[in-house]
């Protein structure tokens, strides 16, 4: 049911299929948006009840509910979900949502793609979640699975973990051909690319890192297929291969990977900041080329994961002077946002809460990795709690965060009704009392010589590590009451208008909420004012 | 009239802006009088460099706390007084090419000013020449070996560190004791005020060999040796950890290293080495069914339980149960190979490099003779090296 090459007739008449059918065949940017959506967050449910079970078990010194085996299991499965289940289908549904209303776009470029690139992923992540039931039980050797431990010592599921981040890696690189096809060839006529929201410029520069790097993750695995089935011996150094080369090629993958899970958010944040502000988003350009910088750093710092590994000294230094320089671009985000909010006339509904805290939480994540690039005491901080506190810090109140911030913000637009403001701030207090009461005190644990992936602990660790457990089930319970407003706010709720809030800009506010089936099906007549600049 | 009542509401916000602060900084000076720092903070250590490394830690984390507190001073201000409600009106501006270039060049500056030290330090860390002894830091699943080099093979001595807390205590079967997942059985012994160079590699899977009070942290990778070193300059125990997971006791293989006075350490090592002269010797003599599962039992304890588990049942398919099947109950010569040299492409490792002739010969009749094995057969030590031997 092609509704694209019907220009001749009015919208109203293209309303969705009845059923079931409508999400499986599905070629409209809308509906794979929500589906993308609602993936996510059932992923984020099910990688956060993994997390319950790792924080429960460290609630305490000992070994109470879980051995150390499924222990392994779980922190490596809750990496894979959170980061290619939760987070980043997260922000492809963003993008499916919001990129061709920001542009002024009628879809996305390629539909049949995006319903493949879509509907790959239930079953990618049936068959990674399928290996928790197999005899040998699921992948155990940590989301960065390093040679030779995922290799010649693996359990025999390994193999369906590899097919499963194939398909990952072929919906990620679908998507993304997309989203740029769709931002170079669909911009409303007259819209020039600095003339674009930042959230369609991250997404951008996004999907080029997503293009590039996802091929050097499905090499990195398929090499290890090779290694385990064939008979090669490329990380094995018994047969002549290197297991330090695993790490290399998968950290060239790591390292962009790490920014694909920010980069949109910074774009979300550099929406919603300006809207509670009211007031211009400062340095629009420099946010495009800091951007932009980050990007292309993000691919010559990949060793800095590695300074342990007996690099020699020049690479040490290279690696530790290049990833210091990406605190500069990173400053100077974080620069223009605080200046966005001076002398602003700011209002802090439940987005703005949740940007304010992104920003806020996410500059101690990003100060924490400065200091994680100083060689010297990187020996000390490697694999040890600090690392964890550091990562989980522009993870959740970093990515995490930005696309509450994004829901809450988008939410009366996609539906029409405003959700509950009063549970929304509920929501956002709860999250932010349970995040850093989560992973402030793991900066201590881990300074205090805590290595991570421990499934018991010794005695001086106890204190923080029961604080962390508890924050941990303050955080993760208060999930639930997202699920229940946007619930809520699908049911129904007081009508939001067309421009939502008072200081929004940009196309998607100039339709009708909730945004009709189609939309733009022929170009916009006027764009938003930064566009006439 | 609105702007007099803003102008009030900035002044009382402002006030309890600096009530707060005093109130968090008591608050702060207090806590930290109570709270033990070391539970908090990076461990100074005990060697000039392990102090360098604190110094450099100390130096970037105040940085960095002077520029959160300015960003989010800025910002906390800007949300307290530039609030609609207050009545605050939107300014127009937009952005400041001066600004830009300030806030990219002056962190240019810090971040020099971090890299300078840390560069100099790190020149430091990797100048391992000059070494007093060298001892080979060899990880395997989950325990360390330690060997004393020597140009001299018969005055090599060379141990298993493995740990020394019951799984009683981490099944929270009885109370967990001081230095709980902390203390090992043979802790590395070496001497203060001596430059010790580490040569650290791995068997099986990748290690970390991280002793904090030294600020020695380096990977344990399969078929590379990498160098770190350390002056220790007081006598004392050092505790350590496993850094870079190794599989499912990677947080059950602690590392202790004691070091004493050169004299201590001299008559320990010469105590190392008499006794690897007597086990050579035991070798040779013939044992008793009796000897042999009683040092089999201990041996299995230390070398097999972790994976095969002490009721014999294993965790298979990774670590298969010696239980009335496979080779513990089958042809004899095999179940010594196995033993002596592992199963390539599995998690079981050849042992020959890790225990003694009379320890295998000892813990393969365990295994056959235990959990209601009743092979009946006893292997002698000599049997176990004459294998050995053949093959080299």
């Amino acid at each position: 049911m092609s509704a694209v090459i019907e220009n001749h007739h009015d919208d109203h008449h293209h309303g969705p299929d009845k059923g079931l059918m409508r999400w499986v065949l599905t070629t409209n940017h809308k509906d794979i948006g929500t589906l993308y959506l609602w993936f996510s967050f059932a992923m984020f449910l099910t990688g956060g009840c993994m997390a319950l079970v790792i924080r429960a078990e460290l609630f305490q010194p000992g070994l109470q509910l879980v051995v150390p085996e499924f222990f392994n299991q779980m922190t490596t499965m809750h990496g894979l979900i959170m980061v290619f289940g939760a987070v980043m289908p997260a922000f492809v549904g963003l993008a499916n949502w919001l990129v061709p209303m920001m542009i002024g776009a009628p879809d996305m470029a390629l539909p049949r793609m995006n319903n493949y690139s879509f509907w790959i992923l239930p079953f990618a992540f049936s068959m990674l979640l399928s290996t928790l039931f197999m005899e040998g039980g699921a992948p155990n050797f940590g989301w960065t699975f390093y040679a030779p431990l995922s290799t010649e010592y693996a359990p025999p599921s390994v193999t369906f973990f590899i097919f499963a981040v194939h398909l990952m890696g072929i919906s990620s690189i679908m998507g993304s051909i997309n989203v740029v096809v769709t931002i170079l060839n669909l911009r409303a006529p007259g819209m020039r690319l600095m003339d674009m929201p930042l959230f369609v410029w991250t997404w951008l520069i996004t999907a080029y890192l997503l293009i590039a790097v996802m091929p050097v993750l499905a090499g990195v695995v398929t090499m290890m297929l090779m290694d385990i089935h064939f008979g090669t011996a490329f990380f094995s150094a018994g047969g002549g291969g290197d297991p330090v080369l695993f790490q290399h090629v998968f950290w060239f993958f790591g390292h962009p990977e790490v920014y694909i899970m920010i980069l949109p958010a910074f774009g979300i944040v550099s929406a919603i900041i300006p809207t509670f502000a009211r007031k211009k988003l400062f340095g629009y350009d420099s946010m495009v080329y800091a951007t932009a910088s980050i990007a292309f750093l993000s691919f010559i710092v990949w060793a800095h994961h590695m300074f342990t590994v007996g690099m020699p000294i020049a690479g040490e230094l290279y690696f530790m002077y290049a990833t210091m320089l990406i605190a500069v671009p990173t400053g100077v985000k974080v620069f223009n946002w605080a200046a966005t909010m001076w002398q602003g006339s700011m209002t802090f509904e439940t987005p703005m809460l949740f940007a304010v805290a992104f920003v806020i939480l996410f500059t101690i994540g990003g100060l924490s990795g400065l200091m994680l690039s100083i060689v010297p005491a990187d020996f000390q901080y490697h694999d040890t709690y600090f690392v964890v506190a550091h990562f989980h810090y522009v993870l959740v109140p970093g990515s995490i965060f930005s696309i509450m911030a994004a829901a809450y913000y988008w939410l009366p637009k996609w539906t029409g009704n405003m959700y509950d403001e009063t549970l929304g701030k509920t929501h956002f207090w709860l999250s932010f009392v349970g995040v850093n009461v989560t992973f402030f005190p793991q900066h201590f644990i881990g300074l205090a010589g805590m290595p991570r992936r421990y499934p018991d602990y010794a005695l001086q660790f106890a204190d923080w590590n029961m604080v962390s457990s508890v924050g941990a089930f303050i955080f993760g319970f208060s999930q639930l009451l997202f699920l229940f407003i946007v619930i809520k706010c699908i049911m129904g709720g007081k009508k939001a208008t067309d421009e939502v809030w008072e200081g929004a800009e940009g196309l998607e506010w100039t339709i009708a909420s909730p945004a009709p089936y189609h939309t733009f099906s022929t170009p916009p007549p006027e764009l938003p004012e930064r566009s006439m600049a | 009239m609105a702007r007099k009542e803003s102008k009030v509401g900035e002044g009382q916000r402002l006030k309890t802006a600096l009530q707060w602060l005093i109130a968090l900084a008591a608050l702060s000076s207090s806590w930290q009088a109570l709270a033990d720092w070391s539970a908090l903070n990076m461990t100074k250590g005990v060697t000039a460099i392990s102090r360098e490394v604190y110094d450099l830690h100390m130096l970037i984390f105040t940085i960095c706390v002077v520029i959160g507190v300015l960003v989010f001073g800025v910002m906390i201000w800007s949300m307290l007084v530039h609030r609609k409600s207050l009545g605050h009106e939107p300014a127009t501006f937009s952005h400041s090419t001066k600004l830009e270039y300030a806030w990219t060049i002056i962190p240019i500056f810090i971040l020099i000013g971090m890299a300078v030290p840390a560069t100099s330090t790190l020149r430091d860390m990797y100048d391992a020449s000059g070494a007093d002894i060298d001892i080979e830091v060899r990880g395997y699943q989950w325990k360390w070996q330690y060997t004393y080099l020597s140009d001299d093979p018969t005055q090599e001595v060379k141990f298993i560190s493995s740990l020394l807390t019951p799984p009683d205590e981490y099944y929270n079967r009885t109370p967990k004791r001081e230095h709980y997942l902390s203390d090992v059985d043979n802790p590395l012994v070496i001497p203060i005020n001596k430059r010790v160079r580490f040569l650290i590699t791995s068997n099986d899977v990748i290690h970390s060999w991280w002793v904090p009070d030294f600020a020695v942290k380096k990977d344990a990778i399969p078929g590379f040796v990498h160098e770190a070193w350390a002056v220790v300059e007081e006598p004392g125990i050092y505790r350590g950890k496993c850094t870079e997971l190794c599989g499912k006791d990677h947080g059950f293989m602690p590392i202790v290293v004691k070091a004493v006075e050169q004299a201590e350490y001299e008559s320990w090592l010469a105590m190392k080495q008499q006794e690897a002269l007597q086990v050579y010797e035991t070798v040779g003599k013939t044992w008793t069914m009796a000897e042999l599962m009683e040092t089999g039992e201990q041996v299995y304890a230390q070398a097999c339980q972790s994976c095969h588990q002490a009721n014999g049942q294993g965790i298979p398919p990774a670590f298969p149960s010696l239980v009335g099947q496979g080779l513990a109950i089958g042809p004899v010569d095999a179940h010594i190979d196995i033993v002596v040299n592992g199963k390539a492409g599995s998690a079981m490792q050849a042992f020959a490099a890790q225990l003694n002739p009379a320890e295998i010969a000892a813990v393969v009749t365990y295994e056959r003779n235990a959990w209601g094995n009743n092979v009946g057969d006893l292997v002698q030590p000599r049997a176990v090296n004459a294998l050995i031997s053949s093959e080299e």
